[in-house]
């Protein structure tokens, strides 16, 4: 059997699908994702990825805090958390600078919610983590450098 | 669909505690499959948590999270048997919605 055939096929049947719910109006993806940060998401650089969040030029600080291991074996999974003990935290944004998709998450706090998440990465090199905080309406951040192991045999 | 999350939410000294582990394949759309054929991007975009209807976390997630995502946070408030309730949607318009009570 010819595997590339088999692929077509299901993209173009998974295609097929989809058009007809969206003709139907069953799914409007402009409106599933209409409070999706594009911008933020697609930024190829820091700067862009700052001002998608209109954070300009967040100020370093040591209340942000990003507990990421020094080195990763496997880039594929990054355990990355973030605690900001900077009062009335309503945001935290994790970055990796060389990922091509270089913002990773973005978490909105409302009141009462801990300013502390931990989330799993994907990291194509080594690279900075940066965590972006935006506390009491200023922008913070924290960075940290997390080696990639390549060859995913711990060598 | 997707396969159910797994969420464990514990009340412990007034502040809940919440882990949930996602079934998604969170494709990034960089990757190539054998016959060198770019495999479409596929990942969750946006992730709310809610504690009896009050929104507790709203995420926002981009191609870089791992595959199967896993997430943990804490708010407080939330009393044993209380309800979680976490939902996603991603990039193609799937979403799913899972509810737990607080242990």
């Amino acid at each position: 059997m010819n595997p590339q055939r088999r692929d077509t096929l299901k993209a173009g049947g998974g295609l097929g699908v989809l058009g007809l719910f969206a003709a139907a109006g069953l799914i409007k993806p402009e409106m599933a994702q209409a409070a999706w940060n594009k911008t933020a998401f697609e930024a190829k650089n820091m700067e862009a990825a700052f001002a998608a969040f209109s954070a300009g030029k967040p100020a370093e600080s040591a209340d942000v805090v990003i507990t990421a291991p020094d080195i990763a074996e496997n880039g594929a999974v990054v355990p990355v958390g973030v605690v900001s003990k900077l009062p009335a935290t309503e945001q935290i944004v994790i970055m990796i600078e060389k990922n091509p998709n270089m913002v990773a998450a973005s978490f909105t706090l409302p009141e009462g919610t801990v300013a502390d998440v931990q989330t799993r990465v994907k990291m194509g090199q080594t690279s900075d983590v940066y965590a972006m905080v935006k506390a009491d309406g200023k922008f913070y951040m924290a960075r940290k450098e997390v080696k990639v192991t390549l060859g995913g045999c711990g060598g | 669909m997707a396969s159910p999350m797994r969420i464990r939410a514990a009340a412990k000294d007034g502040v809940t505690e919440v882990r949930v582990l996602m079934s998604h394949v969170m494709e990034t759309g960089q990757r190539k499959d054998s016959s060198g054929a770019v495999i479409p991007a596929h990942f969750i975009t946006e992730l709310t948590a809610k504690h009896n209807d009050r929104l507790v976390l709203a995420a926002e997630f981009g191609p870089s999270v791992s595959t199967n995502p896993y997430l943990a946070f804490k708010f407080a408030g939330g009393a044993k048997g209380d309800k979680l309730v976490v939902s996603w949607v991603d990039n193609k318009g799937d979403s799913r919605s899972d509810e737990v009570q607080i242990a």
